[in-house]
């Protein structure tokens, strides 16, 4: 829109009827109230988000509720969630508008998601995905502002970026994740003692040092290396902000528990047995990073678009039987790739149930999380990207309500990733580009 | 939809993004905002001109560690991932690549890690020629003594006087809090090994005397150019004295240090890199196969199968200064212990690689009847004549072939197990059928059905499912019989040479295959009057003008659209 929407006028209603919530910033009016002291020390228990992703969709009958609002219906392959319904929204009828870019099998769902932007070229992202922008929000005074993994063990697999040509690399195994959270540099939040690392006071000084050259290297280069060096140089600062905090005695966390070994160094393969076990104890590691506070973003990713996922004695990959398997006329659906499906449904409860065994005061870890978990098609064996199953779990500490089925209505995906950003915090009242542009927020989810 | 069938590659006017429009109505694709010029700011060199930034590949950082610390130095970690362009060079995505705050954090890890290696008390004799007066606190002298050569092999050219006060004083600064002279070193190597100057190779330009208003790369530059290109490492001492002489600026000069290049066994290096990043050898790291289907299926074949076919194509091109054409139907290759029990042939040693060769008319001759070739462009359970045809298209003869649309229903491809269909010539048919379909499985199938006479890890068989397998295949209208008449007709193909000249001149600039192209037509003359031999080609390349001109425009993005398995 093009006139000037002052703060009141938005919040008088003005915009678009009842299910639209204010067209301003939330940021203040979650600030207030909703967190919760830990008796301990009195600091403010952080809010955190992440992000799960899965490959290859869902039977959309079989998975989406019929009916909206609070305790929806659980059709066969949302089944698994049942004990955490209540923790648990369900997203539907949002749509993917591409404004006639193609429809990348696999590739268009995921990104227009993550950045609100139509995919014109299969690589990279067309801008910059929300978890990042949400970790440039609350993600600045930890170690890590994000940490990515692939369960099934590819460093590309990842849907988090600045936007062009970069995506950041997940993390392939539990045992580089662990080396990574609670290897050198890891300050034990609950220790008695504390002492600043000399070694880390000198590259501290070293790093700025190096941020010195920006100015004389800047001059001497074009428009498109610019962006490569200013994209270097954010990240150096992120490394500088690290060390600081490692030069920071951290506050004690009761919930943080730093694991006792290294997990087992595993090499990554397609078998789903194998996946599972892999994402089980990334689980755990990023479970206990977030309670010892050493990021508040994450980003897990369980398989891929065109899930290479296998099974022992199969011939073919999930991605296959999508395509290939015959939907089954009796059943209505295709047996062997929805066996996969229901794996991933149990990893996904994994997930949600290694966060709620955490206790932060009188709530759990997830009640102080937020985590989007979506896949990138609605139906795999038609690359369909509208309607892409998407859930919300955890209440963000208070900032959320959950256990709602949403419906859309056919409105853009975007809305989900505005809401979530302005839950987060971000000052923001419209994201996305041309028809996935959106200022209208998904007011049934705002606590 | 209807599939428009595959055109022949056109060099002088590129019909790449044609073909790529032929299924997906795709806009062009937008350059992310662009911001205005650099400010108008003193720069550190003076009268140049950075002209391309190219992230270092995991290859070459790992080989300008062990060329300049010694091959002893461990690299401990893993390198972020250059995003490969579609149907490009990793080498030209290696000109976009930026580096995230997890790439930038692992980068800084091995670097300190490195760095702690080298002024470690084993080693630093080398790398320290004097003595500190004080072991315990700063020495300006004896830093400058170690880190100025340091810095001109690692930023390819010599450091600024600015430069060098600047790590200098950082070896200072990091001497005093951590009391020890070497650890301030330590700390200095590291802040080098971070810095964008190492991580990224920096090109910078300068007027071109023959084409007045127009640039062309420096003689650092040129060095780096030249070293990266032939042989995937860091300049030497060589290459840096002639930059520093202005040799490499004069044609002639230029000349002769490029046939000593090629002539020089580290060329061999430099050959793999090029045909690791051509033949996509990054997908190597995500083979699985099901070993219940494969049970010649391990770790040790899986390393074995890209390395051998970098020996296969080294040794005939390299070593035996063969004609690259003769590399689809050349019956030498290497074997291990491992890769006989796949290959079913005797394998004398335990370990290591053994010369093997395969009888005459063995149907396993040529690049593509390697198991690596063939058991990466398969499922994991199943061969695919789609997938090796596509790759034989688009790898090797540059001509990129359409994805299928978006909304295909597949509803026709199906059965796998059917008694009644037991081949995948005779479930392919089923494709035929359907016109969404035909229009560019017509152009991959036929070729890939010649290979049909290996499965799905590369071993031989001579059935499927009890039917007799047919390997005839057919390629722009010639028909042939299993991979060594597709390696005759791909030797025959003028799009295999073609293609070969435009994948090295891209990866060489760092430019799509788009902007290379007008180059292509004359290079690929050259390229046959040297017989087609490797050396000729990139040698060629590496003085050729042309390569060293400064494009002014800015690169368009390739259009992409993906190998992804179908």
């Amino acid at each position: 829109m093009a006139f000037d929407l002052s703060r009141r006028t938005a919040l008088k209603g003005m915009m678009n009827g009842a299910a639209v919530a204010v067209g301003v910033p939330l940021l203040d009016a979650f600030l207030d109230g909703n967190g919760t002291a830990l008796a301990a020390t009195g600091a403010q228990v952080p809010v955190r988000f992440g992000t799960w992703f899965w490959g290859l969709g869902v039977n959309p009958s079989r998975w989406f509720p019929d009916t909206a609002g609070a305790n929806y219906d659980l059709k066969p392959e949302l089944a698994p969630i049942k004990d955490y319904q209540s923790k648990i929204s369900v997203l539907g009828n949002f749509n993917v508008i591409l404004d006639g870019a193609p429809n990348l099998p696999h590739a268009s769902g995921g990104p227009a998601i993550r950045t609100g932007r139509a995919l014109t070229a299969e690589r990279g992202l067309p801008g910059e995905s929300f978890d990042v922008t949400i970790g440039d929000q609350i993600g600045t005074r930890t170690r890590f502002r994000s940490l990515d993994a692939s369960a099934i063990g590819d460093p590309r697999n990842s849907l988090s970026g600045r936007g062009g040509g970069n995506l950041n690399p997940s993390e392939t195994s539990a045992a580089s994740l662990y080396t990574r959270i609670f290897g050198p540099g890891f300050k034990d939040p609950n220790s008695a003692s504390f002492t600043p690392d000399p070694q880390v006071m000198a590259r501290r000084s070293v790093l700025s040092g190096v941020t010195e050259q920006r100015q004389a290297l800047e001059a001497a280069v074009g428009a498109a290396d610019k962006q490569k060096l200013d994209q270097y140089f954010t990240s150096l600062r992120q490394l500088e902000k690290r060390l600081d905090v490692e030069l920071t005695k951290p506050e004690p966390l009761q919930a943080c528990v730093v694991p006792g070994a290294k997990p087992p160094e595993m090499t990554a393969s397609g078998d789903i047995e194998a996946v599972i076990k892999n994402h089980e104890m990334m689980a755990d590691m990023m479970v206990m990073a977030l309670a010892c506070d050493q990021t508040r973003v994450f980003n897990m990713m369980f398989n891929n678009g065109a899930s290479s996922l296998t099974r022992i004695g199969s011939t073919i990959t999930h991605h296959q039987l999508t395509h290939e398997e015959v939907l089954d006329n009796r059943l209505g659906y295709q047996p062997e790739a929805t066996f996969f499906l229901t794996k991933i449904m149990e990893a996904w409860v994994y997930f949600i149930a290694a966060l709620d065994k955490v206790q932060e005061g009188d709530r759990t870890l997830l009640d102080n999380t937020l985590i989007l978990a979506h896949s990138e098609t609605e139906f795999a064996k038609f690359h369909t990207i509208d309607n892409i199953p998407m859930m919300l779990a955890g209440r963000a500490g208070g900032r959320v309500k959950s256990g709602l089925y949403v419906d859309g209505a056919g409105t853009p995906v975007s809305r989900v990733g505005l809401s979530l950003q302005q839950i987060m915090g971000v000052s923001i009242d419209k994201w996305g580009s041309k028809s996935m542009e959106t200022n209208k927020t998904i007011s049934e989810l705002i606590a | 939809m209807m599939m428009n069938p595959i055109k022949r590659m056109a060099w002088s006017v590129a019909t790449l993004p044609l073909v790529l429009m032929g299924c997906a109505a795709s806009e062009a694709p937008k350059t992310a905002a662009v911001q205005d010029a650099a400010p108008a700011l003193a720069r550190t060199l003076p009268g140049q001109q950075i002209v391309a930034m190219r992230r270092l590949t995991e290859a070459q950082y790992r080989n300008v560690i062990a060329d300049v610390f010694g091959p002893d130095v461990v690299v401990a970690g893993r390198i972020e991932p250059i995003v490969r362009p579609v149907h490009e060079m990793i080498a030209s995505g290696a000109a976009e690549a930026s580096i995230s705050p997890a790439g930038l954090d692992q980068f800084d890890a091995m670097g300190r890690n490195i760095a702690a290696q080298v002024f470690g008390e084993q080693r630093r004799a080398q790398f320290v020629p004097c003595a500190p007066k004080d072991e315990k606190v700063a020495d300006a002298a004896c830093a400058a003594k170690v880190l100025t050569p340091l810095g001109r092999y690692l930023f390819r050219r010599p450091m600024s006087p600015a430069e060098q006060a600047f790590f200098v004083k950082l070896a200072g600064d990091g001497a005093g809090p951590t009391g020890s002279f070497h650890k301030g070193l330590e700390l200095a190597l590291a802040a080098m090994l971070t810095s964008p100057r190492f991580l990224y190779i920096v090109e910078t330009a300068e007027p071109d005397p023959a084409k007045p208003g127009e640039l062309r790369l420096d003689a650092w530059s040129r060095a780096a150019r030249l070293s990266f290109l032939l042989w995937n490492t860091t300049p030497n001492e060589t290459l840096l004295k002639a930059a520093e002489a202005g040799k490499l600026t004069d044609q002639a000069q230029l000349s002769i240090l490029a046939e000593t290049m090629v002539a020089s066994p580290r060329f061999e290096q430099g050959v793999r890199a090029f045909f690791a990043d051509m033949l996509l050898f990054e997908k190597f790291d995500e083979l699985s196969k099901d070993p219940v289907i494969y049970p010649y299926f391990n770790q040790d074949v899986v390393q074995a199968l890209p390395e051998q076919m970098l020996r296969t194509i080294t040794d005939h091109l390299v070593a035996r200064r063969g004609d690259y054409r003769d590399l689809f139907t050349t019956q030498r290759t290497f074997m291990t212990r491992s890769l006989g029990g796949l290959y079913q042939v005797p394998v004398g040693r335990s370990a290591g690689w053994v010369p093997y060769e395969f009888a005459p008319g063995d149907d396993r001759a040529g690049l593509l009847g390697q198991a690596g070739f063939l058991a990466l462009y398969s499922h994991s359970g199943r061969s695919s004549p789609t997938l090796r045809g596509r790759a034989v298209r688009e790898l090797l003869m540059c001509e990129p072939v359409p994805n299928p649309p978006g909304n295909v229903n597949f509803t026709a491809v199906q059965e796998t197990g059917n008694k009644a269909k037991p081949t995948a010539r005779i479930r392919l048919l089923a494709h035929a059928t359907d016109p969404s379909c035909s229009g560019c499985h017509k152009i991959t199938d036929p070729i890939g059905l010649s290979l049909e006479r290996f499965d799905g890890l590369g071993m031989a068989r001579k059935t499927e499912n009890a039917a007799l397998i047919d390997a005839s295949g057919e390629m722009d209208g010639k028909l042939f019989q299993g991979a060594i008449g597709l390696g005759k007709t791909m030797a025959e193909s003028s799009s295999t040479t073609q293609c070969l000249s435009m994948r090295a001149l891209s990866y060489a600039t760092g430019r799509s295959g788009e902007d290379v192209s007008n180059y292509v037509e004359g290079l690929e003359r050259k390229f046959a009057a040297g017989g087609y031999g490797i050396r000729a080609l990139f040698s060629q390349i590496a003085t050729m003008p042309e390569a060293y001109q400064v494009v002014t425009k800015p690169l368009a993005a390739p259009t992409h659209v993906s190998m992804l398995t179908q």
